[in-house]
């Protein structure tokens, strides 16, 4: 099912694909083209732009970035981005970090490793954070942390329905103990906004690992996770070299977690929102921007 | 002294484990095994034990002493059943109203098939969760090696005190080394840099207390552990629930709070 009006061309769409070449094939020569990294075949970037960017022929779901996925979940011009302007310092002095995060920045075009705020889904009113891999690999250090708290916060002081879409490689390690303890941090703003009775809801993308996975994108009331996004605690790499043995296929995928029962469902995107706002219809999530006028 | 040192030190075999700390500061205690779900942790030891006159809920872990009982205790890392296990004993604290005390000793939570399939990420996800509710008094002591994710799963508390020679880190140095540098002989220069003593945390105030060595003479380390944990404990049951629960939740929101960072 294709819905055009779904989403609105990210502005940094350019820089976005000029990356993504870089990252593919060098054998294939036109950005017109991607070649799928699950069934190796071509398809034209339009069509996987007019296909949430999920390969036409297999289904593989491409990584895409915060921008995007807040364009195919929330309804058109409706999201309003709180603390955009937060970012890390270097407060352990940690060698090579200050220069790590001007990369991320250039590279990611964004402040830090996740977007937070307000917005609509099919009208409800929902407050939400997206994580951003292209930022140190969405990363969680004091401030992905306190974006994820502020906006738990802001979702109890006015009511809203969490909806969290996780992508990370775990702590950041770059910021010793005081990322660790973000962890706790996040949980504690989760269990508030549980405690008053109020949904969250987390959707699971590829990767999603270490110390978000053993926080707050395992504590969502629904956890939803994209196809074959990889969810795990440790890593594959560090299971394998611990037990020095080969994993089995398939393992710590999302269809994995599924079958062990950790995960509710897996959504594909074309799908995604949709499924997202059924779940708000069926929690009695108010429609239009009447209640607390916050939006 | 050099990080590295104490991290030498946290991992020595002959520093005494949970096991040492249990007998040394708890009377009548009586270990309770299970997760009432898959299995019994031998990595995470929990039980009832009196603290002088007050009965308190005890949560350890063990990494063993002899080579057999390494292995039986897996080193110390626990599966997702020993988090479950501790959960258990946790939430009973709460309906009868006992503290409770977690002594925190690992490298890290364990890595393997049997944890990942188990919901490793998912019992320690839900252990922050629910510690953050707990409406008795939790403290918690990174005795040894405070190993992350692993170790975290336990320390959720109103206060977290540290043992001189005693680390906690986010990544084990030798992990830190090996991803960032690859280098696995920068292990010393990443045990600098990820600030893990207990003179580095104090400083961060991601511990509240840290409990002198004595020249490793653990009798006078017990004995400051018994007089300081009944003292918190003391004063923390004098609260009420939303003020304890409270408490504890700006605790853990300091750290890397908007005015902090935007200095
Ligand atoms: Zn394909």
């Amino acid at each position: 099912m294709l819905n055009k009006g779904l989403f609105k061309k990210p502005k940094n769409e350019l820089e976005a694909q000029h990356r993504i070449k870089r990252k593919t094939d060098p054998a294939i020569p036109s950005e017109l083209c991607r070649s799928c990294p699950s069934c190796k075949q071509l398809s034209f970037t339009s069509d996987l732009e007019n296909n949430f960017h999920v390969c036409p022929k297999c289904g593989h779901h491409f990584r895409i970035n915060a921008r995007q996925r807040l364009n195919m979940i929330i309804d058109q011009d409706t999201f309003v981005e709180q603390y955009h302007e937060l970012s890390s310092t270097n407060r352990l002095e940690f060698p090579g970090y200050d220069e790590k995060l001007a990369q991320a920045t250039l590279f990611s075009h964004e402040n830090e490793g996740v977007i937070i705020g307000t917005g609509k889904i099919g009208s409800h009113k929902v407050a939400l954070f997206v994580m951003e891999a292209t930022f140190m690999m969405g990363s969680m250090g004091q401030v992905v942390g306190e974006k994820i708290t502020l906006i738990f916060e802001y979702a109890l002081k006015h009511r809203l329905p969490m909806i969290g879409y996780t992508v990370s490689g775990g702590a950041r390690m770059q910021e010793g103990m005081l990322a660790l303890m973000q962890m706790a941090k996040t949980s504690g703003a989760v269990k508030r906004h549980s405690d008053a009775g109020l949904l969250y809801l987390t959707v699971l993308t590829d990767p999603t690992t270490g110390g978000v996975t053993a926080s707050f994108a395992m504590e969502g009331d629904i956890i939803l996770a994209e196809p074959e996004a990889l969810i795990a605690f440790a890593g594959p790499r560090v299971i394998e070299q611990t037990i020095r043995q080969r994993l089995p296929k398939g393992f710590q995928r999302a269809e994995f977690l599924l079958e062990k029962g950790f995960v509710d469902a897996i959504v594909p995107r074309s799908i995604q929102k949709e499924t997202v706002k059924r779940l708000l219809t069926l929690h009695g999530i108010p429609k239009g921007g009447d209640q607390n006028g916050s939006i | 002294m050099e990080a590295y040192k104490r991290v030498a030190l946290a991992r020595k075999k002959t520093r005494p484990t949970g096991q040492d700390f249990i007998d040394n500061l708890f009377t009548d205690f009586i270990e309770l095994h299970g997760d009432r779900c898959f299995g019994d942790d031998p990595a995470m030891i929990t039980g009832l034990g009196m603290l002088m006159d007050m009965p308190v809920t005890v949560i350890a872990q063990e990494r063993g002493k002899t080579t057999k009982s390494r292995v039986k205790r897996n080193f110390g890392s626990s599966h997702p059943e020993g988090y479950r296990k501790a959960l258990r004993q946790m939430k009973l604290a709460e309906k009868f109203n006992r503290p409770i005390v977690c002594l925190i000793d690992t490298s890290g939570a364990f890595c393997g098939i049997g944890a990942e399939e188990r919901g490793q990420g998912h019992a320690i996800a839900n252990n922050l969760m629910e510690m953050m509710g707990l409406k008795v008094p939790i403290l918690s002591i990174v005795i040894g090696e405070g190993g992350s994710g692993g170790a975290l799963a336990l320390g959720v508390a109103d206060e977290v005190w540290m043992l001189e020679n005693a680390i906690y880190s986010v990544i084990s140095p030798e992990g830190c080394a090996s991803i960032l540098w690859k280098d696995a002989s920068k292990t010393k220069e990443a045990a600098n840099c990820l600030k893990l003593t207990a003179q580095n945390l104090l400083e961060l105030q991601v511990v509240d207390k840290i409990i002198s060595e004595n020249h490793r003479d653990f009798k006078n380390v017990y004995r400051e552990l018994k007089i300081g944990l009944y003292k918190c404990f003391q004063k923390n049951q004098a609260l009420d629930h939303q003020q304890l629960t409270e408490y504890r939740y700006q605790r853990f929101r300091k750290y890397g709070a908007i005015e902090t960072i935007t200095e």
